[in-house]
């Protein structure tokens, strides 16, 4: 509890709003099941009931209650972002790492191949082999893992490349060091900073990138609630003077707010302390 | 005595060092005197560069004026505003810097950058700096001074735009100017010439300067007066000549003593022969030049040899041609009379043990990330298998070995000084148990005394242990306390090598004497007896060396 009093006192007010922000979203991902009044796609009235009557947020185009498509659709957008950026993370520094420690040809084929998938338009290349192999959520992971290992590849080989030339690594690679060990030991742990930070900011690109999915059909698959989906959903509603779709969309502004606030004072500092250490 | 130009009365300014401010410059006065020179001298941290720069009524970001006065002719400086100031900047002081190359711009050309000042400040017009630049560039003695004005900075060589930026300084006609170790970063040969070409200008010009360095024996030859400054306090204050011959403190002694010279009891033993390196060429990948020409070096088991050379000498080069960073083109590298393979990746795990390496900047040879105790524990376990509490005892011993505190394997290099990080890295080396360490300007980054220490600790550690170094430096001073043997390099070829009493001894081969005669010595006239001497063509110059 003290660590936190401390970590709460050295936020500034910005830092402070995002924790809080992403603190809510989070707490009502883990405990959905205990805080959404009713299931995730139990029909519970009428299409669209107004907003503030029996329903706190009223319900949606089949009549579920939205709130609760809400607590659990937090819980079903959050994990897939957290999951597919992991699976970028680690495929894209990985590779990165080993392209900048080895170079040569390596770095080539590995460079070259990145430049042709990186060309791709993001949503289009995730369209594409999205329609072809269907939507299962592991294909999800994978494909949008995939898509963002190459944004995350170039600049982990770029931070590497800087550190690959320190006197440091080359002493461990004249003590006979191993690719392992140069890539765990002497690069990883100083290229933290620049990474975490990049974490943050690829976390809220896949978590949009997954709600356009779901916008667009391809995503999370009904009845499983998603956020992007559920903006698609009831979205008809706007004609009608419905301000539905408007809370879904909402959160998704909220969440990308708050993650971006908390990045902003880690990498301030990250860089600030970086002469400390 | 003639009248007084700057007069600085009891100063106090302070620094902001993790959000408290602490005093850097304790309350220190000084007075200057038309065409006076003043030097200030003191290790890093003493806060000379603070103390001089404030003639120019400047503080470097992060520090503040808290008391005292700054009267430069008759003008107080503190409480002004930056634009008085500014204008005082231009015209009554002028500034060269440590890093010629850096305070250049390299868009424009040498005589655009020196008319600059002058014009903007409506001194003259722009064929007058041009005429101006073009005296000035000659005083200095700068080749071809009618059109090295058109050359752009990346086209001339170090101590050229060194003294360039002298020439810049002086352009607006200055009352003072501040020097802040001009000649730190340059060759012992180059720094000659720059000396030799300020103090001449100077004096011809009768201005003051303020000449700040870390080097007694440099400051020695340009000042009339010094200063000699710790921690932001004055230790000691006198004439030049009187301070050397007489010095009052024990620092100022200290100071004076660190160029002493060790003896070598030593016989050539050709039956010990550890390292032999032979016939080796080499040049890097991509390039057509050779930056090393039929290197021939034997390493003694137990000696040193040092290798001496000024920057791209290849002496370095060698170095990474000994460990297998770079593979040589011709020749071979043999340890105990066995050839070691070329590449670097496929040397066994025994030959890199045998022979460690000790890097200049002690800051980058070390991972920040890593504790002290996990930087030398990781060859202890990766060569000698020791693990566990084996290897915490080893760390420990290891670093009561390098005269460290125990505790300091919890700590992080960068909460280290500059010479207790050298010390790490002796320790890391010595962990391996080698036979040979390659020691690449391990003293250069480093304060006097601080390299003195480091010196000591290296020739205890060869008396206890009996390993070899080959020791690259471009400083004879180094050289002469810690070599056996010298190998003296010159554009990537051997010109002289033999035992420290061979090499050290007349008759000199030329470049050899060169290198020699440019070390400055405490003597205050040693600086102007060698330009003399060189002008009647009795010492040899770096252009009779090269021709």
């Amino acid at each position: 509890m003290k660590q936190f009093i401390a970590f709460w006192k050295d936020l500034n007010l910005s830092a402070r709003i995002g924790l809080v922000i992403v603190s809510f979203f989070a707490f009502c991902a883990i405990f959905a099941p205990w805080l959404a009044p009713y299931g995730e796609s139990e029909i519970v009235g009428d299409v669209w009931e107004p907003i503030g009557g029996e329903f706190f947020f009223g319900t949606d185009q089949i009549g579920r209650d939205l709130l609760s498509r809400l607590i659990f659709g937090a819980r079903n957008t959050m994990a897939l972002a957290i999951v597919s950026t992991t699976v970028s993370f680690t495929a894209g520094a990985v590779l990165g790492f080993i392209a900048a420690t080895m170079g040569g040809r390596v770095d080539q084929v590995l460079s070259r191949l990145v430049d042709v998938v990186i060309s791709i338009p993001t949503l289009i290349a995730s369209l594409i082999v999205l329609s072809a192999v269907g939507t299962a959520t592991s294909t999800l992971i994978l494909v949008i893992g995939i898509i963002y290992a190459m944004p995350v590849f170039r600049i982990a080989r770029a931070v590497a490349m800087d550190i690959e030339v320190m006197d440091y690594v080359e002493a461990a690679r004249l003590r006979g060091e191993g690719l392992w060990w140069l890539m765990s030991r002497e690069i990883l742990p100083n290229a933290m900073t620049p990474l975490a930070a990049e974490f943050g900011l690829r976390f809220c690109f896949v978590f949009l990138l997954i709600a356009s999915l779901s916008f667009l059909g391809l995503g999370l698959q009904p009845p499983l609630a998603d956020w992007g989906a559920m903006v698609r959903g009831n979205a008809d509603g706007i004609a009608w003077g419905f301000m539905h779709p408007l809370i879904p969309a909402a959160c998704i502004a909220a969440l990308t707010i708050g993650i971006n606030l908390l990045i902003d004072r880690w990498v301030f500092k990250a860089s600030g302390l970086r002469d400390d250490q | 005595m003639s009248e007084i130009l700057l007069d600085v009365k009891d100063l106090l300014i302070e620094a902001d060092i993790d959000g408290e401010w602490k005093p850097i410059v304790n309350h220190l006065s000084m007075t200057l005197h038309r065409g006076e020179i003043l030097g200030l001298i003191g290790e890093s941290g003493a806060g000379k560069s603070t103390f001089g720069l404030t003639a120019l009524g400047y503080t470097k970001p992060g520090c503040r004026i808290v008391s005292g006065s700054i009267n430069l002719d008759g003008v107080e400086l503190v409480g002004q505003s930056d634009a008085e100031l500014r204008e005082i900047r231009g015209n009554k002081v002028a500034y060269v810097a440590q890093s010629a190359a850096a305070s250049f711009n390299p868009a424009h050309t040498l005589a655009e950058q020196f008319a600059e000042s002058p014009v903007q400040h409506g001194k003259m017009k722009m064929a007058e700096a041009r005429k101006r630049s073009i005296e000035l560039f000659r005083q200095l003695d700068l080749p071809d001074p009618e059109h090295i004005g058109e050359r752009y900075p990346h086209q001339v060589s170090g101590g050229q735009l060194q003294r360039a930026m002298t020439a810049m300084a002086l352009g607006s006609d200055p009352d003072i100017i501040i020097f802040d170790e001009p000649t730190t970063a340059l060759d012992v040969t180059t720094q000659i010439e720059v000396l030799g070409a300020i103090k001449e200008a100077v004096k011809a010009r009768n201005v003051a300067a303020i000449y700040i360095s870390h080097d007694l024996a440099v400051v020695a030859q340009m000042a009339d007066r010094i200063m000699v400054l710790r921690y932001g306090n004055l230790i000691e204050e006198g004439n030049a000549r009187e301070m050397l011959a007489n010095p009052r403190e024990t620092y100022t002694k200290k100071l004076l003593n660190v160029r002493t010279v060790r003896e070598s009891r030593y016989d050539h033993d050709k039956e010990d022969i550890q390292l032999k390196i032979e016939n080796i060429t080499a040049r890097y990948p991509g390039t057509s030049v050779d930056v090393l020409k039929d290197i021939n070096v034997d390493i003694i088991k137990g000696k040193t040899v040092a290798v001496v050379g000024e920057s791209g000498s290849g002496k370095s080069t060698l170095a990474r041609v000994i460990t297998g960073l770079l593979p040589p083109g011709q020749g071979s590298v043999k340890f105990h009379g066995r050839e070691l393979t070329a590449e670097l990746r496929d040397r066994p795990k025994k030959d890199l043990q045998s022979i460690q390496m000790i890097y200049q900047m002690a800051d980058v040879a070390m991972n920040p990330r890593h504790k002290i105790k996990d930087i030398i524990g990781r060859p202890l376990e990766f060569y000698l298998g020791v693990k566990g509490k084996a290897r915490e005892q080893r760390v420990l011993d290891l670093l009561q070995h390098i005269e460290l505190p125990v505790e300091y394997g919890e700590r992080y290099p960068a909460q280290l000084s500059g010479g207790e990080k050298q010390r790490v890295c002796i320790a890391r080396a010595l962990a391996a148990e080698p036979e040979l360490i390659i020691c690449d300007e391990v003293t250069s980054a480093l304060d006097q005394l601080v390299a003195e220490g480091i010196l000591d600790l290296l020739l205890n550690l060869q008396k206890e242990l009996n390993v070899s170094y080959l020791f690259i430096t471009h400083d004879l001073a180094t050289v002469k306390a810690i070599a056996d043997e010298i190998v003296v390099m010159y554009q990537g070829a051997v010109v002289e090598q033999g035992t420290k009493a061979e090499i050290l001894t007349p008759p000199y081969q030329p470049y050899t004497e060169l290198l020699l005669s440019s070390v400055p010595e405490m003597d205050p006239d040693w600086l102007d007896d060698l330009v003399d001497r060189r002008k009647r063509g009795e010492a040899p110059t770096a252009e009779s060396i090269s021709s």
